[in-house]
């Protein structure tokens, strides 16, 4: 296989980008523009899905590693898949085109340079995805700050410039001590290789710093409690895509460097560190369940429930069972496209209302009976109903949680209730009862854009609801091997003591 | 006589400032004329000193100057920077009205300083540079001599600079005493340990060098210089004076004293923390981008004094690319300042900016580009210069410095997002003239694109960086 599938994969949003930032449009509307962004983001899912029929399921090892020098003597630019990051990239390959066609109703101005963010933002989720360097990560994972802090500074709401400043240095923050523990890793092991790392593993007296370092990081982005409160503040602000986004992509960008970096490269620590996780997870789980019962911003309530919903995943990736870790990567997949799916349902009333509160709805069933179905599946996806993808991933993790504490997995379940509780009372007060509002009679119902892109969520949700294997099989050799690894080491510094 | 092609380009500045100092008293109005002699003078010394490159140490003149690579790579980005300071500021100084004859000779003399300083390893050839730098540097700063502000900075900048020269002699004549010599080497061999005066005349030393980069404590004078000079003037004093400073505490810090370490390490680590706390938190409050520029290099300072802390090559190296980094983002961010012209005014304060972004795309993408790059997020070349130096701080175990270092990045942050929100978030105001001359157009393409496709190939710089070992 010489030829350089996930380097195309990383260069070709960027591309498009370029060619998009330099052509002129006589056009207000840049329709071509869009309709480059569109082919290139669909070409792209098309690379990422062929990726995924000839990846070799049953291998341990990555595979279509790309190893060239670049930062000669220290550094190499290395980049590889294995079953779970190609999860993450065909989500993020496929999230791409779906903000793009949800453009047409949300961007009203500078359409152009949103399209270059975008672009830009998908080459970076990317390549955070399939980097196999300590420090290609770090660059990928950085520079995504960039086109993030843009989307939400220029295309945001009334408080976008606060909710940018706050989005940007919470993560900027956390991730300079990753920097210094990137660094650290160089100096004690001489490479910064996650393979390599792999093999041969980092010294136990280091492990509870740099676990620390990389936690600090990961915690902010994923977002753990209580360092979350800058993702309400930068949901509601951020234009509909760029919620998309931020909700669907980015925050797994954090769920993948626990499992990844922190379980796969520091498992002394892991072990160490797994009570505070647990806490953190299950204050998470449940005190965001509650705050998010009372928010009257629709996005408020969908992000905090996002902050639920990596409770979840947080508290899985720690049982360090194999139902545990498999349910967390089911969860993020399928939060992923449910929690697009809600921003952009939101997206759909925001635009025809231009009010996100959830007191002047109500009774839309009424008005917009499509949009009612849908909604319908989302939410039910959101609460984790079995038949939709969120069942699937909340009992793999409560099974893994079980497993390993009882107390942790029953507070867990409660805040499964919760989130039954908040989302199905978000539907009811949208969708059913009376009509308060006159504003919302002269509401139109879905229209065939729309249509488009959310039957192309319901799809996903409900098929990986009903058949998951195809998700599992894909991760299950590598999170087995993963967990090999981490046993591997455990007793190895058991039997040292 | 062979040993006279060594300093062939030190010769070759110092006749040519003397010849247009003649055409200038004799041929009338021939400011232009001798502006473009000296562009031409500094890429022909450009030429000379590539020639140099294949020299890696030799010394002349009784020992005390020397070419090594460490000279000649430091010297090819004093003259570098030079000719693109030449070329940014050439309408400038036309319509602010300072192009005097004087103007280009007395930037060929700051750079036949800056020269001699570089190459230097005896202390008397080291003073003599030095002031020759700064005797030429006071008359720059205060150039535009009908504007208050612009004498203001250039006496302001004597007064201070004239005592910090002070000390620098009191701390030379100190090391003199304890060593019998004033040859690097020397000191060297006739330093013996446990000798206090020898470490007074370290500090004292510092001092004064600590002023020429305007490293906290001993900063005062950079905001207001940098405020009043005119501004081609502050483009100069941002990126060259500093270049030359940073390798005479190279081989200050590190020839003679580096057994010494353990005396001066602890000086350094101070200057570098406060030069970047102090940096970034002074910075927050600013209104002049010119301003902001002189605390934000402050910041910078710091950065590169910690890869010297260090106290290894690998820290050395790291200092050196950092600074050259550095000097393309400042070059890049001083061109945008040029452009920031309206019937025939410019404009310096960062409310200016607002809504740049809307009537002047490439612009705002540019500043966008180097104000992120700044901050050091990666992928910009800014992020790598940091990188280098942390490498080294971290190698050596000096956690401290490296969280201090990297916290106080998140806080620099801060006021670069300000200046970015105001390009991108906020009205636009009316357009600026966009009819600018080549030189200005082409130095800011370069140092953009250089800053943004610096990732591609890092290594380049490493390859040529690394063949300088001090130690």
């Amino acid at each position: 296989m010489n030829f350089p599938i996930l380097s195309s994969l990383i260069l070709l949003p960027s591309i498009g980008a370029l060619f998009i930032f330099f052509s002129k449009s006589s056009n207000e509307k840049y329709q071509s523009s869009k309709y480059i962004a569109l082919f290139i983001s669909i070409a792209n899912f098309l690379l990422s899905l062929y990726l995924w029929s000839v990846f070799d399921k049953s291998a341990t090892e990555f595979q279509y590693v790309e190893n060239r020098e670049w930062l000669s003597g220290y550094v190499n630019y290395k980049v590889g898949v294995d079953g779970i990051s190609i999860l993450f990239i065909l989500l993020t390959t496929f999230i791409t085109p779906i903000c793009i066609i949800s453009v047409n109703a949300t961007i009203k101005h500078r359409l152009k340079d949103f399209l270059v963010a975008i672009l830009i933002m998908e080459t970076l989720m990317i390549g955070v995805f399939c980097s196999l360097d300590l420090v290609i990560f770090y660059l990928f994972f950085e520079a995504g700050l960039i086109p993030m802090f843009l989307i939400i500074g220029i295309w945001g709401g009334e408080r976008r410039v606060y909710s940018a400043f706050k989005f940007f240095l919470y993560t900027l923050l956390g991730s300079v001590l990753m920097l210094i523990a990137i660094i650290s890793i160089y100096w004690i092991t001489g490479t910064t290789d996650v393979e390599k790392l792999y093999e041969i593993g980092i010294g136990e007296q280091y492990q509870n710093l740099l676990w620390l370092a990389f936690f600090s990081s990961f915690a902010v982005k994923t977002p753990m409690w209580p360092v979350h409160t800058w993702l309400p503040d930068a949901h509601v602000e951020a234009p509909t895509a760029g919620s998309v986004l931020l909700a669907a992509i980015l925050l797994k960008m954090a769920g993948y460097g626990f499992i990844r970096f922190s379980v796969g490269l520091f498992p002394v620590a892991s072990e160490y560190f797994t009570p505070l996780v647990f806490a953190l997870s299950l204050v998470a789980i449940v005190y965001t369940s509650l705050v998010a019962l009372m928010q009257e911003d629709m996005k408020k309530l969908i992000a905090y429930s996002s902050v639920a919903h990596m409770g979840f995943v947080t508290l899985g990736i720690f049982t360090m069972t194999q139902q545990g870790i498999e349910g967390s990567i089911f969860q993020m997949i399928s939060h992923g496209l449910v929690s697009a799916a809600l921003f952009l349902c939101v997206g759909v009333v925001y635009e025809r209302m231009h009010t996100r509160l959830i007191s002047k709805y109500g009774g839309l069933v009424n008005i917009m009976p499509r949009y009612a179905i849908v909604f319908m599946v989302f939410t039910l996806g959101a609460l984790g109903l079995p038949g939709t993808s969120g069942f699937i991933g909340e009992f793999l993790i409560l099974m893994g949680a079980f497993k390993k504490n009882f107390l942790v997995a029953t507070i867990a379940s409660l805040g499964v209730i919760l989130g039954a509780a908040y989302m199905l009372w978000l539907y009811k007060r949208i969708i059913f009862g009376e009509i308060i509002n006159s504003e919302v009679r002269n509401m139109i119902d879905l229209k065939k854009f729309e249509i488009v892109i959310l039957f192309l969520l319901v799809a996903p949700i409900i098929f990986f609801g009903f058949y998951p294997e195809p998700l599992i099989n894909s991760v299950e050799t590598s999170v087995s091997s993963l967990l090999e690894l981490y046993n591997l080491n455990i007793n190895n510094s058991l039997a040292l003591k | 006589m062979e040993n006279l092609e060594l300093i062939l380009p030190e010769i070759f500045i110092s006749l040519s400032i003397m010849f247009l100092l003649i055409l200038g008293v004799f041929k009338k109005n021939s400011a232009l004329l001798i502006y473009n002699l000296t562009t031409v003078t500094l890429i022909i010394l450009l030429a000379l000193l590539l020639n140099l490159y294949q020299v890696s140490e030799l010394s002349i003149f009784n020992n005390s100057y020397k070419i090594d690579k460490l000279a000649t790579f430091m010297k090819l980005l004093t003259i570098g920077s030079g000719i693109f300071v030449m070329l940014t500021s050439s309408k400038y100084i036309e319509l602010t009205k300072i192009n005097k004859m004087e103007y280009p000779i007395l930037i060929l003399s700051a750079i036949l300083g800056m020269m001699v300083m570089i190459s230097s390893n005896d202390l008397i050839v080291f003073y003599m540079g030095l002031e020759l730098q700064s005797l030429a540097l006071y008359v720059l700063a205060s150039f535009n001599r009908e504007n208050l502000l612009s004498t203001e900075s250039g006496l302001k900048y004597f007064v201070l600079s004239a005592l910090s020269s002070g000390l620098l002699l009191y701390g030379c004549s100190l090391i003199y005493g304890f060593t019998e010599t004033t040859n690097f080497n020397e000191i060297l061999q006739n330093s013996k340990s446990g000798q206090y005066g020898l470490t007074f005349g370290i500090v004292f030393v510092l001092v004064g060098l600590a002023f020429k980069i305007s490293a906290v404590p001993f900063h005062m004078w950079a905001p207001d210089v940098y405020q009043g000079s005119p501004t081609s003037v502050t483009t100069f004093f941002a990126i060259l004076p500093k270049i030359a400073a940073l390798s005479v505490f190279i081989r200050f810090l590190y020839v003679p004293f580096a057994e010494m370490n353990d005396q001066w390490q602890m000086i350094i680590v101070f200057l570098s923390i406060a030069s970047m706390i102090f940096g970034a938190v002074a910075a927050i409050g600013q209104k002049n981008l010119k301003r902001l520029v002189a605390y934000s290099s402050i910041g910078h300072m710091g950065y590169a004094l910690a890869g010297l802390a260090s106290g290894t090559n690998q820290g050395i190296q790291g200092s050196i690319s950092y600074m050259a980094i550095y000097l393309v983002m400042n070059l890049a961010f001083f061109s945008c300042l040029f452009m920031l012209r309206r019937n025939n005014e410019y404009y310096e304060n960062i409310e200016d900016l607002s809504g740049l972004s809307k009537n002047h795309p490439v612009l705002s993408f540019s500043l966008l580009i180097i104000l992120f790059s700044l901050a050091g997020i990666p992928p910009l070349a800014g992020f790598f210069a940091k990188f280098y130096v942390f490498m080294a701080v971290i190698e050596q175990q000096m956690y401290f410095l490296a969280i201090i270092g990297l916290l106080a990045t998140v806080v620099a942050a801060f006021y670069y997002l300000r200046i970015i929100k105001i390009i991108y978030f906020d009205k636009e105001k009316e357009k600026f003239e966009t009819n600018h001359h080549f030189g200005l157009k082409i130095t800011l393409a370069i140092s953009t694109i250089f800053i943004l496709a610096y990732f591609v190939y890092p290594s380049w710089l490493n390859q040529i960086v690394s063949k300088i070992n001090i130690i």
